[in-house]
């Protein structure tokens, strides 16, 4: 996911510590194994069966912290999507938005989105997960699906510039309509004003020396 | 226009001609309408409206007083919450998220915290005391905020005495957060791992006399309301949604309750030990504004029943901890509610600066650099006052959350709008807004 070095993750100044050579990375989590546990099985069994492209169309199916994600190729997704809606024994009838997520260092992956998935009927939660390119940012809408994506969509395409094809009127939703670029991305400078407090200066928070 | 005041103008535009009110001037503008062929009038309400809720938008599209089409512009209150917590550590957010739905500040902090918590593994740890202080911060959070959706929903639509009774009542409530948390809105109250102090001594007999007369003053607004015939003409039958639209549109809360689903977290997704707690979930079968009215008047009662099975359990956990045992992640300073606010306790002081270094630097090291969150991702759901608040949170292993985001009922809610409103006068808009109860503050984050 994201690479540090030194103890501290010190930046802004000089590293002092002596631990400068030290290079940690946070692994992303790699796919689970069966069993995964819970009602978890059963939703991955019965996708299985409804949906026959599963093994082509989902990328990996991880478990972690009581919480399944299937990650989803993007030109997929309507169909996964579709299938997890209508299946009787899968039933996810809400739809509770989407949120994206940027990792620059992830290439040719760096916009993420997001869908955490309901289901009353059988009183289940799981998540859906899609990647694009930050070159090539388009990612299918859901609005057919769940009418609710629709601002969910408008709200993650302000935010990290994803492009939702298919939705019916993809405009800002949050930002003024002519705000210049997308302030959620990793790239985009929190900003700030410097605070001078008894003849010192105290920089914005996103350029303070900071401990991560 | 006939007038001469600057800000009241009309001008001519390619969507034709556009007039500017200010109010005051509605007798000049019927005239010139009025003298115009043009049936279809687009009218911008808000953001500066008092019966929009907020800084709300809404455009509307009339045919007379009918409306054809409504849309909601919203981001006037937009103010970077989440941008601005991936630069703080993950117990500083608790600051931030606080401020989303202002008049439902504890549920923002208890999904947060519910989520940092599953990103740490410490679920389990978090003491019962805590969790039951919790449970009952949050049921009078939601007395609180649905006395001010009543209050103003009232107000809106004309009646002014319902307000004035239901600020009363929230008064009430504001008097306990401030004994407990020294802040009545905003309070920050729940922290990761537990909550930042211990209730002050008497907290609970105080409860019991509050949650009395609470009881015994929901009575006023019920008998002014219920069974009022001009209330029920404004709100019986208007804003309709039923089960169909609100699932397609991924409604929760009282708005969903309206259409007889008795879809309630507490119950069908506890956390925070609901389960141990007897009280009922209210539903409608009315899906229309006076349904999701009696909604939030009936759960008025069951969350005073939830408050007196806490102050049961409280009497039982006297001297408990309210703060995970693990001193790697707990607050070090033990705080406390003075009589001139909140602040360090002076035996934690005294060990700090006089008698221990090990502890000045825990101190230290914790407040500024924070606890590291093992890498992932969790989404955390609680029942807010308005419907599912859901929190993703996406950890790089650091001190500071990589990306918080909140799913706000009010947000999705607000959807709604134009479903419900689309066909119908342009005075029950009014009514479907405050029965939707958006909090701008939750909606644009």
């Amino acid at each position: 996911m994201s690479t540090e070095n030194g103890m501290f993750g010190v930046t802004g100044s000089g590293d002092t510590s002596g631990f400068s050579g030290l290079v940690r990375s946070a692994a992303s989590t790699g796919s689970s194994e069966r069993p995964y546990g819970g009602y978890f099985d059963d939703v991955a069994d019965d996708l299985e069966r409804a949906y026959p492209a599963f093994s082509d169309s989902i990328e990996r199916v991880v478990v972690d912290r009581g919480e399944l994600t299937l990650y989803v190729k993007r030109e997929k997704l309507v169909e996964v999507a579709l299938v997890l809606r209508d299946e009787p024994s899968l039933r996810f009838e809400i739809g509770l938005g989407v949120n994206g997520v940027h990792y620059p260092e992830e290439v040719g992956r760096e916009l993420h989105a997001v869908y955490p998935l309901l289901s009353m009927t059988h009183n289940r939660r799981i998540r859906l997960e899609v990647a694009a390119p930050e070159s090539d940012p388009h990612i299918p809408s859901l609005v057919e699906v769940w009418a609710s994506s629709n601002w969910h969509e408008r709200e993650t395409y302000d935010m990290f510039g994803i492009i939702f094809d298919g939705h019916p009127g993809l405009t800002r939703i949050l930002m003024p309509d002519d705000w210049p670029g997308h302030p959620q991305r990793k790239d985009y400078p929190l900003g700030g004003i410097p605070i001078e407090y008894k003849g010192a200066t105290v920089p914005a928070p996103s350029e303070r020396r900071a401990y991560r | 226009m006939s007038t001469t005041d600057a800000y009241a103008s009309s001008r001519e535009t390619t969507e034709g001609r556009v007039y500017a009110v200010t109010g005051g001037d509605w007798d000049s503008l019927v005239t010139e309408i009025g003298a115009t062929k043009e049936e279809r009038v687009v009218v911008n309400m808000g953001p500066q409206h008092p019966s929009t809720h907020g800084v709300l938008r809404l455009i509307l599209e009339l045919e007379g007083e009918t409306v054809t089409e409504a849309r909601s512009g919203i981001g006037y209150l937009h103010t970077g919450i989440e941008k601005n917590a991936e630069y703080r550590t993950w117990t500083q957010g608790v600051t931030f998220v606080t401020r989303m739905d202002y008049l439902a500040p504890l549920f923002n902090e208890a999904a947060y915290c519910l989520g940092v918590e599953k990103l740490l593994g410490i679920t389990d740890d978090v003491p019962e005391k805590a969790s039951v202080i919790r449970v009952m911060m949050m049921e009078f959070n939601r007395i609180s905020s649905h006395m001010v959706a009543l209050g103003t929903g009232a107000l809106e639509l004309g009646a002014l005495s319902p307000m004035i009774f239901a600020f009363r009542e929230r008064e009430l409530v504001l008097d306990i957060f401030e004994m407990i948390s020294g802040l009545r809105m905003n309070m920050a109250y729940i922290r990761p791992g537990g909550v930042a102090q211990d209730l002050p001594a008497n907290a609970v007999s105080k409860i019991r006399e509050t949650v009395k007369e609470l009881r015994h003053n929901f009575k006023d607004n019920a008998k002014m309301l219920i069974g009022n015939s001009i209330w029920m003409k404004r709100t019986q039958g208007i804003g309709y949604l039923d089960l169909a639209g609100c699932v397609t549109l991924g409604i929760t809360g009282p708005v969903l309750r309206s259409t007889g689903m008795p879809w309630d977290l507490r119950k069908t997704q506890p956390y925070s030990g609901y389960e141990n707690y007897d009280f009922d979930v209210v539903t409608t079968d009315t899906c229309d504004v006076y349904g999701r009215f009696l909604i939030r008047m009936l759960e008025l009662e069951e969350s005073l029943r939830i408050i007196e099975q806490a102050c049961d359990k409280l009497d039982a956990l006297e001297g408990a901890p309210v703060m995970v045992a693990d001193k790697k992640i707990a607050w070090p300073s033990q705080l406390s509610v003075g009589a001139d606010g909140m602040g360090n306790s002076l035996n934690h002081i005294r060990e700090i600066m006089g008698e221990s270094m090990e502890s000045l630097i825990h101190h230290f090291k914790l407040v500024t650099e924070g606890f590291r969150v093992p890498a992932g991702q969790v989404y955390t759901a609680v029942e807010s006052p308005r419907g599912e608040t859901g929190v993703h949170l996406v950890s790089d292993g650091g001190t500071r959350p990589y990306r918080l985001h909140f799913r706000e009922p009010s947000f999705n809610n607000l959807q709604s709008l134009s479903a419900m409103c689309e066909g119908s006068f342009i005075a029950d808009v009014v009514a479907a807004v405050a029965s939707i109860d958006p909090v701008m503050g939750g909606v644009d984050r």
